[in-house]
């Protein structure tokens, strides 16, 4: 097996499956991640994407398959395996009757930071994740958000290769969520990171891999450079004080179709020139009065609409 | 690992106030009982045991009265501190920083135990100081008290690993407190259904928690008796490590 020379997968799954009783909630899931990479995990309500999670972090036994972290396997060698691990569950394992600090100092116990070095690393955790103001309160009396971020704390406090993040901006406010993006963007960096979100421009501005899971099944696999084609805009609407000549439009080089709209025309083009600049010289030469001229991007939640749906009586034939 | 969960346990039981409360609830009744026997003894028997030759002394009568109703005391107790070992971390999720840590299951089940039997050893302690104290103005039969003190301990130890299986067992607390009094209480009262069956009598007076204290508790150290509390724990710890590795295989 390639994946347990190579030193850089760090976190490898082999047709996983997990049956709860009659239900598949997981079915012949297949991952790699290596160093450097954030997957987001994109899946609607019960597709499965917590229960792969708590598998990879140990929290679940798979019923076939199997799960490597860096080489160790999680069931034969767990303690290796979750040494290398941070995982923060959908809702976060803290306790309330605990200050900031002491729950962190336990955390760091239990991933075997220990003595010395069990202070700066409780320190690192609460810088990155902006609760150095907090420190001393009681996590009981702590808002949502800040628990929330005591969680992720928890999960990178001893450094570990892989983070395994379920909905990590759940209940944050809009500054929070770009301070965790960007946290999740560092770890990224030298780490191996998988989050799950229902948030789809999070997937967009957080990861460099996106799985879509959908009943349980991966449905879309693609890194974010292939689905930066896949979502290039291939039309643009134009807005006009007089209506447009069609035929004028549509010899301009790169120019597919025009449909006329009640306020203009709409224009599709190929996906790799746009031949706005063009179009726009044509209206103003031939006096039609140019108002607007507006991209129509095909969206991250389209293709997850497209797939989540139209997927649906496919998975059932097969 | 262990103490360090151990140690989260116990300062967890004495940041909410559940510790403090049992600790002087128990300590007020048993200085109750202390101090009810303590003046039985010094009113009515002293006069009357010194006519007798060889006669049960103080530890007899003061002493042993008081540790016999701490077994009933931490009967009730002991299942309300143990109901949310793990019960209570299941229902809150925060079961999963455990199992998601590099710590293996018998460290948690362990860890836990040893947390609770740590306060309830400082119940123990505390209560002990009570006919403890009686040595300030009498002699004490040492060897008795010994015995009986440790009688006590080990039995307090079966107790509370009865309470860590059944709090694995379930996520609501109170459920794993009304199962774990029932199952002690039934192994209490065992060998009272010992006596109306002859065939049984050996068996259940064998399994009976009650008599093997008992023996200990009229100074008489059997190392059979040590042994019958060692396995109880060893076995009902084991059955929490395996309950709780089943949780991962199905939910």
């Amino acid at each position: 097996m390639t994946s347990a020379t190579d030193p850089d997968i760090l976190v490898s799954v082999e047709q996983l499956y997990r049956w709860y009783g009659e239900h598949c909630a997981v079915r012949d899931l297949t991952l790699e991640l290596r160093r450097g990479q954030v997957l987001g995990l994109l899946g609607p309500n019960g597709a499965g994407k917590s229960t792969t999670m708590g598998i990879i972090s140990g929290n679940l036994a798979p019923s076939s398959g199997r799960v490597r972290i860096a080489g160790h396997d999680i069931l034969d060698a767990p303690n290796e395996a979750k040494a290398l691990l941070g995982y923060l569950p959908e809702v976060p394992p803290v306790y309330p009757e605990l200050t900031v600090d002491e729950y962190l100092d336990y955390a760091a116990g239990l991933h075997h930071v220990t003595g010395r070095d069990r202070k700066p690393a409780r320190q690192r955790a609460k810088d990155r994740c902006g609760l150095t103001e907090v420190g001393g309160r009681l996590i009981g009396n702590l808002s949502k958000g800040f628990r929330q971020r005591v969680g992720i704390a928890q999960s990178i406090i001893h450094n570990p290769l892989v983070v395994i993040l379920d909905e990590p901006t759940v209940g944050l406010d809009p500054i929070q969520i770009r301070e965790i993006r960007m946290l999740i963007k560092e770890l990224g960096q030298d780490h191996a990171v998988i989050l799950s979100t229902h948030i789809l421009p999070e997937v967009l501005a957080t990861c460099t891999d996106v799985k879509i899971i959908n009943r349980g099944a991966l449905v879309f696999s693609e890194s974010m450079a292939e689905i930066g084609d896949r979502l290039r805009d291939t039309s643009f609407l134009v807005q006009t004080e007089r209506s447009v000549n069609a035929s004028v439009l549509e010899s301009i080089p790169g120019v597919e179709a025009v449909e006329a709209t009640d306020t203009g025309a709409r224009i599709r083009h190929q996906a790799a020139a746009s031949p706005a600049a063009d179009v726009a010289r044509a209206i103003v030469e031939n006096g039609w009065g140019l108002l607007e001229l507006t991209p129509e991007r095909k969206t991250l939640e389209q293709v997850f609409v497209d797939l989540t749906t139209a997927d649906t009586t496919h998975t059932e034939a097969a | 690992m262990v103490w360090h969960i151990a140690w989260r346990e116990l300062r967890t039981l004495f940041l909410s106030p559940l510790a403090w409360c049992t600790l002087a609830v128990a300590q007020f009744l048993l200085a109750f009982v202390f101090l009810g026997q303590l003046e039985y003894f010094i009113a009515t028997l002293q006069p009357q045991l010194l006519a007798i030759e060889g006669a049960p002394g103080v530890t007899d009568l003061v002493a042993m009265p008081v540790l016999g109703s701490a077994t009933m005391v931490l009967l009730l107790i002991v299942p309300l501190l143990s109901m949310r070992l793990i019960a209570e971390e299941r229902r809150t999720g925060t079961l999963k920083l455990l199992m998601s840590a590099p710590v293996s299951v018998h460290q948690i089940v362990i860890g836990k135990y040893l947390g609770l039997l740590l306060l309830l050893l400082l119940m123990i302690g505390m209560v002990m100081l009570m006919p403890l104290s009686l040595a300030l103005g009498t002699s004490l039969d040492w060897g008795k008290l010994a015995a009986a003190a440790l009688g006590l301990a080990l039995m307090v130890g079966a107790f509370a690993a009865a309470g860590v299986f059944m709090s694995t067992l379930t996520s609501q607390p109170v459920v794993a407190a009304v199962s774990t009094f029932g199952l002690l209480l039934l192994l209490l009262i065992l060998d009272w259904a010992g006596s109306m069956d002859a065939r049984f009598t050996e068996l259940f007076s064998y399994l009976s928690l009650q008599r093997h204290s008992q023996a200990m508790q009229s100074g008489n150290f059997n190392s059979a008796d040590v042994v019958y509390y060692l396995l109880f724990i060893t076995a009902f710890l084991g059955l929490a490590v395996r309950r709780l590795e089943a949780d991962r295989l199905q939910r």
